[in-house]
């Protein structure tokens, strides 16, 4: 049994049956009880028992990697595309810097392309003690087997105990495979990262059932510890130019950068502000903005702003707007600074997708749209008049 | 044209809710259905078979109610279901799950490719996928929105980015993971209810499998969860009242500064 309740040290107090995300623990005469079928040993009842009433076991513990105290440094994926290194990178150097100054360790980039050298000194002056520089015309742009082979040739040289990459679309097709590889726990989406201050192992917190609830995650017995962590959550330092950095180039055997897929062709969108991932700010249409056409009023504030569109399930489903613009569970999650729904009502797969953003601002005819419910500021009125007097207002404001 | 989908069984993520008096989680009525993403995997598969003939084989590992779902499947046209149950399995992380789903595709025998859905809707990890491709040493290509042609022993898609796409050229046989924007998923016909219900449902266990004890279950998985908290709940904020105009100058004056 992997999974069992002491009994004696039971006091059917139910906290345990709280936290359990699957429902596999009920009460049956006071004590609790844990129904197999539907457990995942996810473990998440353990510490919750104030009385170490129950026991999760490891049968065959795969044991604790022997050499785990080799394993030293932060380590941050650095993504660039069309040879320009992306925000994520900085952002994640940023958590890393301050990840290194609790294990007295360095930060270390591994950068993957070709000429890159215009943007080592930025990298370095944003948290970078070491960047494992890897050159090659053939690795200028991303794919998935020659950057695994390379990453994992880089890790198993260099042990690092912690490994960092943006939850993108890249970030996560690569590391997946980099971490099976290399035998390593890894954790999506992380939105917090923390230190252990006794254990010194890397805490990580991610969302789960789409943001409902949290999970902290450790990989304490692999290394290194791998997390993929989300856009715009974490903060990059602020450069500075005097730091100083090593840059180690590592050239591998030529083998090493095939790749059986090919890559023929990169087709950017023809809209400008299709990038929700990346925008601050997102001014975004539901089924109130009624047509296609009135999305115009939209792309105006966006444009204002500098931000980009968004949309909701409902609008791309009408077929209104497309699918790169979708917020929500079957779309984008975002967390920009200013989320602006505009004609959205809020249904829960919507909110989780857009509800960490910082400044949620509402514009709805129905007072009672749970969009309002999480909403920083609501206005209860028509969007076909708020809209371009907002944007009207807004051009006024930033021309001076 | 042998096609694996491999497609997980979770609960209806907008049901599973936070009650903010006490702060638990509400499951009352809680359906399990395939997770949406895998149903876009499904309808493709469908698809290729109708257009290149073959055979859609469904795989989920999970607890026996999770032959539902393989049902679903095959009354949405595929031809057959494997489910992967074991106890030894319970515990599962990205890791283990990724390295069973592997053993049992190799156990099934000979695919030209293997499609999943981007990532499941309670875990949204989109690990296990990848993780499957790497353990059987093929190639993937991750966030497919469209398979442009398939011919002979390779095919064409195009692969979703933050800024747009790209058109990726692969052999077979190779995994895919795919995105709502691939198709549009059809309704279980009649034929396929029936079929479904009589269809046989093959359970592969650790026995079937004999797999690495050592990389199974719980011990087979690195990663440990040591904390489920809830997040506290966003509280709504202020309502700004009055006609158009007025609210308007009451938000810019209020967001103005995080606007530059």
């Amino acid at each position: 049994m992997p999974i069992q309740v002491i009994l004696e040290k039971c006091t059917g107090c139910t906290l345990c049956l709280k936290v359990c995300p699957f429902d596999a623990i009920r009460m049956m005469d006071k004590k609790a009880s844990i129904d197999l079928n539907k457990c995942t040993l996810c473990g998440a009842c353990v510490p919750a028992c104030k009385f170490k009433a129950i026991l999760l076991e490891k049968t065959q513990n795969k044991g604790v990697l022997p050499n785990i105290k080799d394993y030293k440094g932060v380590w941050v994926f650095i993504e660039q595309k069309n040879g320009k290194v992306q925000s994520v990178a900085y952002e994640l150097l940023g958590k890393a810097h301050e990840l290194a100054a609790k294990l007295n360790t360095q930060v270390s980039g591994v950068l993957i392309g070709n000429k890159l050298d215009d943007q080592l000194d930025e990298l370095i002056w944003h948290g970078a003690d070491n960047i494992y520089l890897v050159e090659a015309p053939e690795l200028a742009n991303f794919q998935d087997e020659p950057y695994t082979n390379i990453l994992v040739k880089l890790i198993n040289k260099y042990k690092p105990e912690i490994v960092l990459c943006g939850a993108t679309s890249i970030g996560r097709s690569l590391v997946s495979r980099v971490a099976i590889t290399v035998d390593a726990g890894l954790t999506a989406d992380c939105t917090g990262l923390d230190i252990d201050p006794q254990k010194k192992i890397l805490l990580q917190t991610r969302p789960a059932f789409g943001g409902n609830i949290m999970a902290t995650i450790i990989s304490p017995n692999h290394r290194p510890q791998m997390a993929t962590v989300r856009h715009k959550v974490m903060q990059p330092i602020a450069p500075d130019k005097h730091r100083k950095g090593k840059i180690i180039k590592e050239t591998f055997e030529n083998s090493l950068y095939a790749s059986r897929t090919k890559l023929l062709d990169i087709i950017e969108e023809v809209e400008s502000l299709v990038n929700i991932a990346e925008a601050d700010i997102i001014v975004s249409g539901g089924r109130g903005m009624g047509a296609p056409e009135n999305f115009k009023l939209l792309e105006e504030l966006a444009h204002v702003l500098g931000g980009a569109v968004g949309a909701s399930r409902a609008a791309v489903d009408s077929g209104w707007i497309p699918y790169s613009h979708q917020v929500g569970q079957t779309g984008r999650t975002v967390a920009p600074k200013i989320y602006i729904a505009c004609g959205i009502s809020g249904q829960i797969q919507h909110l989780v997708g857009m509800q960490s953003s910082k400044i949620i601002i509402a514009i709805n005819k129905d007072p009672d749209a749970p969009i309002f419910k999480v909403a920083t500021y609501g206005i209860v009125g028509d969007v076909f008049q708020i809209l371009p007097a907002l944007t009207k207002k807004f051009k006024e404001i930033l021309r001076k | 044209m042998n096609i694996i989908v491999c497609i997980k069984q979770v609960p209806e993520t907008t049901e599973v809710r936070i009650n903010p008096e006490t702060n638990t989680l509400i499951r009352e009525g809680v359906k399990a259905v395939i997770n949406p993403f895998d149903m876009y995997a499904i309808e493709e598969s469908v698809r290729l078979k109708e257009k290149l003939g073959g055979k859609v084989t469904v795989l989920t590992m999970g607890p026996p109610q999770a032959e539902a779902a393989l049902r679903e499947a095959i009354s949405l046209g595929a031809d057959e279901g494997f489910l992967v149950c074991d106890r030894a399995f319970a515990g599962s992380d990205t890791w283990a799950t990724s390295y069973t789903l592997a053993g049992a595709i190799k156990k099934i025998g000979a695919f030209d490719i293997v499609l999943c859905g981007k990532q499941a809707s309670d875990g949204d990890t989109a690990q296990v996928g990848p993780g499957i491709s790497t353990h059987l040493d093929i190639p993937q290509v991750t966030y497919v929105k469209k398979i442009e042609e398939v011919s002979g022993s390779k095919m064409k898609v195009e692969r979703m980015m933050e800024e747009g796409f790209e058109v990726i050229e692969t052999p077979l046989p190779v995994l895919l993971t795919v995105v709502k924007e691939i198709n549009e998923p059809r309704l279980p016909s009649l034929k396929g209810m029936m079929k479904a219900k009589s269809a046989k449902i093959t359970v592969l266990t650790q026995k079937e499998l004999n797999l690495d004890p050592q990389k199974i279950g719980l011990c087979g998985s690195p990663t440990q969860v040591v904390k489920i908290f809830t997040p506290p709940q966003r509280a709504g904020g202020v309502m700004l009242k009055g006609e158009a105009g007025e609210v308007v100058t009451q938000l810019v004056d209020l967001i103005k500064n995080e606007v530059n």
